[in-house]
């Protein structure tokens, strides 16, 4: 997998066969997770999906109850929370009300009993970085939402830890600033080069910054891969509903010499490029942006599937134009790109939808 | 580690655990037990037989009930209107109001209750007056009357301070919804607000049920004998430590504060109305009509003149040399408070002493019991806050006769004297009866504290122990001084235990002293100057530390709201 940046910092962080449950509730199941030196690592899923249990237990805060945790080769499963050296930024932020900006930053130095000279510089140059050079005599409470996080995530670097893991760091921020915020955090991470996890429930802050993404749901890991990796090839219909919006159709495949064709009422006999071990139903998936819309009297491009159906519903969504189309008893999500001038189906209007079969993803059953 | 660290929870809880069972549960215990058995350790029911067939034993029983019932109506019919002009109008006596809330509390009502006598008593100032003006008088000081008058404008903040609360917590989307619904004026009041602010009213009865049901001081110095929580002090002193009669009418008032507390919550079960949601608005003020404000300043303005007069009238009395039969003193002196610093300086160092103590050790206790249970997974844990919180359903007359039976063959080391004659266990029984306030203070302070505030010290690399003493004692530094204010200052004007407990004029603290004095005509100009210095410094104490508090919250109001997630 190719990175793209400096690699001798940062440390790898190995999650092997660890469960955890409260009480009678499993939340993590046998999770085994390989993170690479200085990768920026997403954990993706729905709230109760276990992610955060996750970066806490690795934090320290949560103890697993079988399984193991080595970061940087080391095992780490037994050591508390202040002995880790993983720095973790909070949801919240979490910054101590009771002290300024400057004795924040100083506190995990202070507990690190450096010199006193030496903390003050420390806490400067973290200071700097994160761009708050001048606010180290504020209380927490005197700064906006996007500064608080600047000085938590300073806080956390100040400490030089081998490991950043950031809970949900973008939540509590209003949408402009999220965006910005999301391209710092990266820049960041490159500067610093540090391994960094962090734990979110949006897919797109998770597809556009980070290296890999695992999907967590129901405390198991769905799959890991590069945000491009999970989009154009989803293991399962629910990944490819969780990173994006997607049309699935189930019908039976059978193994041919040469791959496989997948056959269904709506879309009929469609050769698959990809070869499949087993003949049997399945199911297959497309984005709805890969499907054309024209009128019953219009042409379809050749090679494309062709389906008739009529506009059931629309949302317009700025870029593109979201129809919901009834074809036999099904329904179709597709997205047309919308320009202005553009022609535009109106619900109850008949229609003809094209697929093309190369855009087709079989999902494994 | 983490083990070592469950074993050191472990042994604090159990030393609390043994402290509260030393203290509180074993001495309880022990006069139930002395209530029900014969001499020979048999179970009976003979001593509450004979109990209810003494005719003084009987009314003793049925005045206290009466007492502790016309007390909280008499409280609510001076709290609700209050309350009410507080949350739901737009006026200046707003703050008159919450101020008038607090004052009754720095006074305990015996300290007044002389003064109320001369002044309202058959031949006190307003009757003679009335008399004068009139030719009638009313009987507010005759008997019980007496009683339930002194404690009701004692008490009745309890109720307003509860109400104001609950009302505060009302979302008007509430109230809008209903008048969106077609409800308006009293059917709105009565089937939306009132039932709304129903928990906050009974929470505030109990209280003021409780307090009188446990009051002894105020009778006695009144003169009234007939009611339960003198006849126990009386029996156990002049009759003796084994005269079953007195633990009968201890049993039955812990059984009444029990009935009346567990009937508060009982009513409200699974009716928890706190509606005010995050972002909502408290009711709406309005402004009031003329007429309208012209009956809110009336009521309030009489209220305030009734509430006052046990503070001015002690204040008087203090400087009087000579007051009976006439509407002000007849001649002013400054003698009572020679005397009483002459006489009476080492009760107020025994007072800042024990009190000291005693609210030491309930912050002490509140936070390691709050610490336990908010952030250990202790098994059994919720007992400690359920045992300290008990405390407040035992008359301090009861927990005084528990302490004198059961540590009564006990001696001190290395001395000969018994232990019930120490003045430490003044200290002790303080402790104890404050604990359920220091830790209401502690447990809100901790719990206000978003636990990631801890989580985030330590994932920078401070111990559980460097967290607590760098993270979590400065951030509940409010409530741990809020909790220690409350327990000093009530401790001492606390006479329900003491009055049992204190044996040497020595090692009596002030309480004790105003009550002494007020025991003679003599002594009642020293009484009130005692009661005088006592006020001033229990109301100078509340002041400076509300304001203490209250900026110190002010400073991070603003940050809890943000990290509260």
């Amino acid at each position: 997998m190719e990175t793209g940046h400096k690699t001798d910092t940062g440390v790898s962080v190995d999650i092997r066969n660890i469960s955890l449950s409260y009480g009678k509730t499993p939340v993590l199941r046998d999770v085994t997770l390989a993170i690479k030196p200085g990768e920026f690592f997403a954990l993706l899923g729905p709230s109760g999906s276990g992610k955060s249990t996750l970066l806490r237990l690795i934090a320290g805060f949560n103890q697993c109850q079988s399984g193991t945790l080595h970061v940087g080769g080391t095992d780490i499963t037994n050591i508390p929370p202040w002995n880790r050296n993983i720095g973790m930024v909070f949801q919240n932020y979490a910054l101590w009300p009771h002290m300024t900006v400057d004795q924040n930053v100083a506190f995990g130095l202070e507990e690190r009993r450096l010199p006193r000279t030496e903390i003050a510089r420390k806490v400067a140059a973290a200071l700097e970085l994160v761009g708050l050079a001048d606010f180290g005599s504020r209380r927490p409470n005197q700064l906006s939402g996007g500064q608080q996080q600047r000085v938590a995530v300073a806080r956390t670097i100040a400490i030089e830890p081998k490991l950043l893991l950031l809970d949900e760091p973008l939540s509590n921020l209003d949408a402009q600033l999220r965006l910005h915020m999301r391209v710092e955090l990266l820049a960041l991470q490159r500067k610093l080069g540090i391994t960094t996890l962090f734990v979110t429930h949006d897919q797109e802050e998770a597809l556009s910054i980070s290296d890999r993404v695992a999907v967590l749901d129901g405390g198991v890991i769905q799959q890991v891969g590069t945000p491009m990796d999970l989009y154009d090839r989803p293991a399962s219909a629910f990944i490819a509903n969780f990173v994006g919006t997607i049309n699935v159709i189930s019908g039976t495949v059978t193994a041919t010499s040469s791959g496989a064709i997948f056959e269904s009422p709506l879309l009929g006999r469609v050769p698959l490029p990809a070869a499949v071990a087993t003949s049997g139903s399945a199911q297959v998936a497309f984005r709805p942006h890969t499907l054309s819309l024209a009128p019953p009297e219009g042409q379809t491009a050749p090679g494309t599937i062709r389906i008739a159906g009529t506009i059931a519903g629309r949302e317009f969504l700025g870029e593109f134009i979201r129809y919901n189309i009834a074809v036999q008893g099904n329904h179709l999500i597709a997205d047309q790109p919308h320009y202005s001038g553009n022609i535009e189906f109106l619900p109850g209007s008949a229609i003809n939808v094209g697929l093309d079969p190369t855009q087709l993803t079989l999902l494994p059953t | 580690m983490n083990s070592r660290l469950s074993f050191a929870h472990a042994a604090i809880a159990l030393a609390i655990a043994a402290f509260l069972a030393l203290f509180l549960v074993v001495p309880v215990i022990t006069v139930v037990y002395v209530a029900f058995t014969n001499s020979d350790g048999s179970l009976t029911l003979s001593h509450f037989f004979s109990f209810f067939h003494l005719t003084l034993m009987r009314e003793a029983f049925y005045n206290s009930l009466y007492v502790g019932g016309m007390s909280v109506l008499i409280s609510s019919i001076i709290a609700l209107p209050l309350a009410y002009f507080t949350v739901r109008f737009q006026f200046r006596g707003a703050i008159l109001i919450q101020t008038l809330g607090v004052l009754p509390l720095i006074m305990p009502p015996f300290v007044g209750a002389a003064a109320m006598q001369l002044l309202f008593g058959r031949s006190g100032s307003v009757n003679l007056l009335l008399n004068e003006w009139f030719g009638f008088s009313i009987p507010f000081m005759d008997g019980l009357n007496g009683v339930i008058f002194v404690e009701a404008l004692h008490y009745f903040p309890f109720i307003l301070l509860n109400l104001v609360a609950a009302l505060a917590n009302i979302d008007s989307a509430m109230e809008e919804s209903a008048q969106n619904l077609g409800a308006s004026g009293w059917r709105l009041f009565r089937r939306i607000v009132f039932p709304l602010a129903m928990p906050g009213y009974l929470a505030g009865a109990a209280l003021v049920f409780l307090k009188v049901f446990d009051d002894v001081g105020t009778p006695l110095v009144l003169n009234v004998t007939n009611i339960l929580a003198a006849q126990a002090y009386l029996r156990i002193t002049s009759i003796g430590i084994d005269d079953p009669i007195g633990y009968v009418a201890s049993v039955i008032m812990v059984i009444a504060a029990v009935v009346a507390l567990w009937g508060s919550t009982w009513v409200m079960r699974g009716r928890d109305y706190a509606t005010l949601q995050r972002g909502g608005s408290s009711l709406a003020r309005r402004r009031l009509k003329p007429w309208q404000a012209l009956w809110a300043y009336g009521w309030i303005v009489l209220v305030l003149l009734v509430v006052l007069a046990p503070h001015l009238g002690i204040l008087l009395l203090s400087f009087s040399k000579v007051w009976s039969y006439s509407i002000l003193p007849d001649t002013y002196t400054l003698d009572n408070y020679v005397t009483v610093f002459r006489d009476s300086s080492g009760m107020m160092v025994n007072t800042l002493l024990y009190c000291g103590i005693a609210a030491g050790l309930d912050v002490i206790l509140g936070i390691a019991i709050a610490y336990l249970i908010l952030r250990t997974k202790l098994p059994a844990r919720q007992w400690l806050d359920f045992i300290a919180t008990a405390a407040i359903a035992i008359p301090g007359v009861v927990l005084g006769i528990g302490y004198l039976r059961t540590f009564k063959d006990f001696q001190l080391p290395f001395t000969d004297e018994p232990f019930t004659a120490f003045w430490l266990i003044i200290a002790i029984a303080y402790t104890v009866r404050r604990l359920p306030y220091a830790l209401r203070s502690c447990m809100a302070a901790l719990q206000q504290l978003h636990v990631s505030l801890e989580e985030a010290a330590e994932n920078l690399g401070a111990t559980k122990n460097r967290t607590i003493y760098r993270v979590v004692v400065p951030l509940m530094a409010g409530g741990i001084l809020a909790g220690f204010v409350t327990s000093f200052l009530t401790a001492a004007v606390e006479l329900s235990a003491t009055i049992m407990l204190v044996t040497a004029q020595s090692d009596a603290p002030m309480s004790y002293g105003i009550y002494l004095y007020m025991q003679s005509i003599a002594g009642r100009g020293p009484g009130a100057a005692l009661g005088v210095i006592a006020v001033i410094t229990v109301g100078l104490g509340t002041y400076f530390s509300n304001r203490l508090i209250r900026n110190h919250a002010a400073s991070r109001d603003a940050q809890l709201l943000k990290t509260g997630v």
